[in-house]
């Protein structure tokens, strides 16, 4: 059981990977990298379950990356908000501007 | 009275350092006028106490144990390791309280002189305290216990000539003759700190074998009788003693300092400076650092009797040499350089021809060097007092001051006479003990030598006098020349009445070294061949330089060549130049030059436009892309990963 779990875990992630280092645009990045979050955290319940069930670290530390997330979500959106309001588009390839 | 006078004999030197500091870090910004106040007070403090100090140090209910050396006040200084310390201190010996006098002597003289004779000059404060400085300098010479505290003051003391030569330091003339005394002095130095190291290495391995309760550098030790037979037994891979290329090594810098042929081309060009500071340093106490410093070290160059006929030799040819020069010279600061060289030569061949068995030449030579400071002083204020008057310094442009300088006339007059060796004055009883060593050592070169030398400097000294004040002025300036003021005068008066005076202390009962002197008072023999040489020369310049002034052209048109040669000082200021330029700078300076531009700033600016191409070629993978960067990290997350499943493998 653990095995499909972690498997299901290493797809979530690999996908995220993927989106992060080939998407354009900044809202889909945001979703590979919730992917990638959302693979630890698979990570950590599944590991917690199988491997030490009296103990339940890996499920509070999941339910922390998951308010961590959120928040992060929170302050890249806004940032994003901002951005596109000077821009007009979410391109990640445009954001270069800190390089000149 | 007692104890406390040599107890404080560091004020001496200390005062003036105080005043130093004072004058030129506070007052000079302040008031110039008050700057040069305090500082001539403060040497005329310092000559209070030196004469203090010598009347305690000389008189006769002390004299009898305390005539030896003394050292009242000592600090630690440096500490190399056990057993070689070089402490700062204070020595007390006859010839130290001699110099004390004459140093504070002079400098007090000079510092007042000076503030009439520097009056509206730019840079009145700046000129007092360069004067401060030398005079706490050569006051530290004088009285160092150790080689080591010497050679620090020597330096100093070459500085601040330095410094006062190119005072006027807008003159491009100034600037290259303090530069040429400076290296001059400084090149000379090299030999001399070569000496120190070779006597204190050795001295320290000696040290360690013969117990004398003194450090390695200290002149207690070098002068301990024990530790000179070690130092005898020491020699070189070829078989030369040790001894003396460490004392021809040290006579080097004497030699510099005091301006010995072939050292002596920065003397002449040092008056440059503001006369009075030729009166101080290149006249009565700077140049005679040399010739002391040879006497302080005189019981071991005694041991070596080769390095002292070097020595004799060198100085008989430098008073003949610079004797010659001096009288074709018009310039007035110019002869006087001359005669000094030429009376640091008589001093030097004087102590040349000593020996402790018999010391008559060391008391001679110091005898002389305390009559020449006074009376060359006076002969460069005198001459001073003539160029303030008459704004020149060729003696071709002056003439008739007889009437309208007085006093100045008649206290240059004394002086010529000094110089000259006639009776009374104090040049005629020592240099009638030079000429006595001479004599009774049986050296008969040196004798004839200082006698035509003597005739000779009678000649040029009352060539310039004749032609400054007998006759008609030449010039427009000479015929309205003034007396000078009072605070010029002083001096002169001063100093006039030392010339007169000095020549009757009795000079041998406080200054000698090893066996008591055989005779004492004045040799026939040699008193009056002496005076009928000076009379010849007085004469003679009588009869040429006063009158119609035809007879001195014939002369110099009859001699030729000759008379250009020396007029052009023998060449020798070409043969340094053309070593210095043809050979040292072309064979030498310039490749170390090509190689410094090329090779070393060539490698230093490779390595920078090295990394100047590596950076920017390294900017290429910076894109700016966040895409590009994460890629990266990825692929380099990954290749650590792989390596380390590696080498974890690999190990297990």
């Amino acid at each position: 059981m653990l095995r499909q779990i972690v498997l299901l875990s290493l797809f979530l992630f690999s996908t995220g990977l993927y989106g992060i280092l080939t998407r354009r645009s900044s809202v889909g990045l945001f979703i590979a990298i919730e992917m990638m979050i959302n693979a630890a955290i698979i990570n950590f319940v599944a590991f917690n379950r199988f491997l030490a069930p009296s103990h339940i670290d890996g499920q509070v530390m999941g339910i922390f990356a998951m308010a961590l997330a959120a928040a992060e979500v929170l302050v890249g959106m806004a940032i994003l908000v901002m951005l596109f309001r000077q821009r007009k588009n979410t391109d990640i390839q445009s954001m270069n501007s800190l390089k000149h | 009275m007692g104890e406390w006078i040599t107890n404080s004999a560091w004020l001496i030197t200390a005062l003036p350092l105080f005043s130093f500091i004072i004058v030129g870090l506070f007052l000079r910004p302040l008031n110039e006028k008050l700057a040069a106040g305090v500082a001539t007070a403060s040497i005329g403090l310092a000559w209070l106490s030196s004469l203090l100090l010598a009347s305690h140090y000389f008189s006769a209910e002390v004299s009898a144990e305390a005539q030896k050396t003394l050292i009242p006040w000592t600090v630690e200084w440096l500490k190399f390791q056990e057993g070689v310390t070089v402490n700062f201190g204070v020595l007390l010996d006859p010839i130290s309280v001699m110099m004390l006098v004459v140093v504070t002597t002079v400098s007090f003289l000079v510092h007042f002189y000076s503030l009439s004779y520097m009056h509206g000059e730019s840079g009145y404060g700046r000129y007092f305290t360069y004067l401060n400085l030398f005079t706490f300098s050569m006051l530290g010479l004088v009285v160092a216990p150790n080689i080591f505290q010497t050679y620090f003051f020597w330096e100093l003391v070459g500085v601040s000539s330095f410094l006062l030569i190119g005072f006027y330091y807008q003159k491009p003339s100034a600037v290259a003759a303090s530069k040429k005394a400076f290296i001059v002095t400084r090149f000379a130095d090299l030999g001399f700190f070569i000496g120190i190291l070779i006597l204190g290495y050795f001295g320290f391995k000696i040290s360690g074998e013969i117990q004398t309760g003194s450090q390695p550098l200290d002149y207690a030790f070098l002068t301990h009788p024990e530790v000179l037979k070690a130092f005898l037994n020491l020699h070189l891979a070829n078989g030369n003693s040790l001894l003396a290329l460490a004392l021809l090594l040290v006579f080097m810098g004497a030699a510099g300092k005091s301006a010995m042929f072939p050292l002596h081309i920065w003397l002449p060009d040092a008056m440059e400076g503001p006369t009075p500071v030729s009166a101080l340093i290149h006249a009565a106490t700077m140049v005679v650092a040399g010739v002391y410093l040879v006497a302080r070290l005189f019981p071991v160059f005694s041991t070596v009797p080769d390095v002292l006929t070097v020595i004799a030799g060198i100085g008989l040819f430098t008073s003949a040499f610079a004797a010659i020069i001096a009288c074709t010279q018009d310039d007035i600061k110019r002869v006087l350089a001359f005669s000094t060289l030429s009376q640091l030569g008589y001093m030097m061949f004087s102590l040349g021809l000593a020996t402790m068995a018999e010391p008559l030449g060391y008391t001679a030579s110091m005898f002389h060097l305390f009559t020449h400071a006074f009376f060359k002083a006076l002969l460069f204020l005198g001459a001073g007092s003539i160029i303030h008057a008459v704004h020149s310094n060729d003696v071709w442009e002056m003439g008739g001051l007889k009437k309208k300088m007085p006093i100045t006339h008649i206290t240059f007059a004394m002086a010529v006479l000094a110089i000259a060796g006639i009776w009374p004055f104090s040049g005629f009883f020592s240099k009638d003990e030079i000429l006595a060593t001479a004599l009774h050592g049986e050296h008969y070169v040196h004798f004839i030598g200082g006698l035509l030398v003597a005739g000779l400097t009678a000649f040029y000294m009352a060539r310039i006098y004749f032609l400054s004040f007998w006759g008609k002025a030449r010039t427009e300036k000479s015929s309205h020349a003034h007396e000078s003021s009072w605070v010029m005068l002083a001096p002169l008066g001063f100093l006039a009445l030392l010339s007169l005076t000095t020549g009757f202390i009795p000079f041998a009962e406080f200054v000698k070294i090893g066996a008591p002197l055989q005779q004492e008072g004045i040799d026939l023999h040699v008193a009056i061949p002496g005076t009928l040489m000076a009379l010849l020369g007085l004469s003679l310049s009588a009869w040429m330089y006063t009158g119609t002034l035809n007879v001195p052209k014939k002369i110099s048109v009859a001699l030729g060549q000759f008379y250009v040669a020396i007029k052009n000082k023998f060449y020798v200021d070409e043969v340094y130049s053309f070593i210095t330029h043809q050979i040292i700078f072309r064979f030498v300076a310039a490749p170390v030059a090509w190689f410094d531009r090329n090779v070393v700033d060539g490698g230093v600016n490779l390595t920078g436009a090295a990394m100047r191409g590596w950076s920017s070629a390294l900017t290429l993978i910076q894109t700016g892309q966040l895409q590009t960067y994460l890629l990266w990290f990825v692929f380099g997350t990954v290749t650590a990963s792989l390596l380390l499943w590696g080498i974890f493998l690999g190990m297990v």
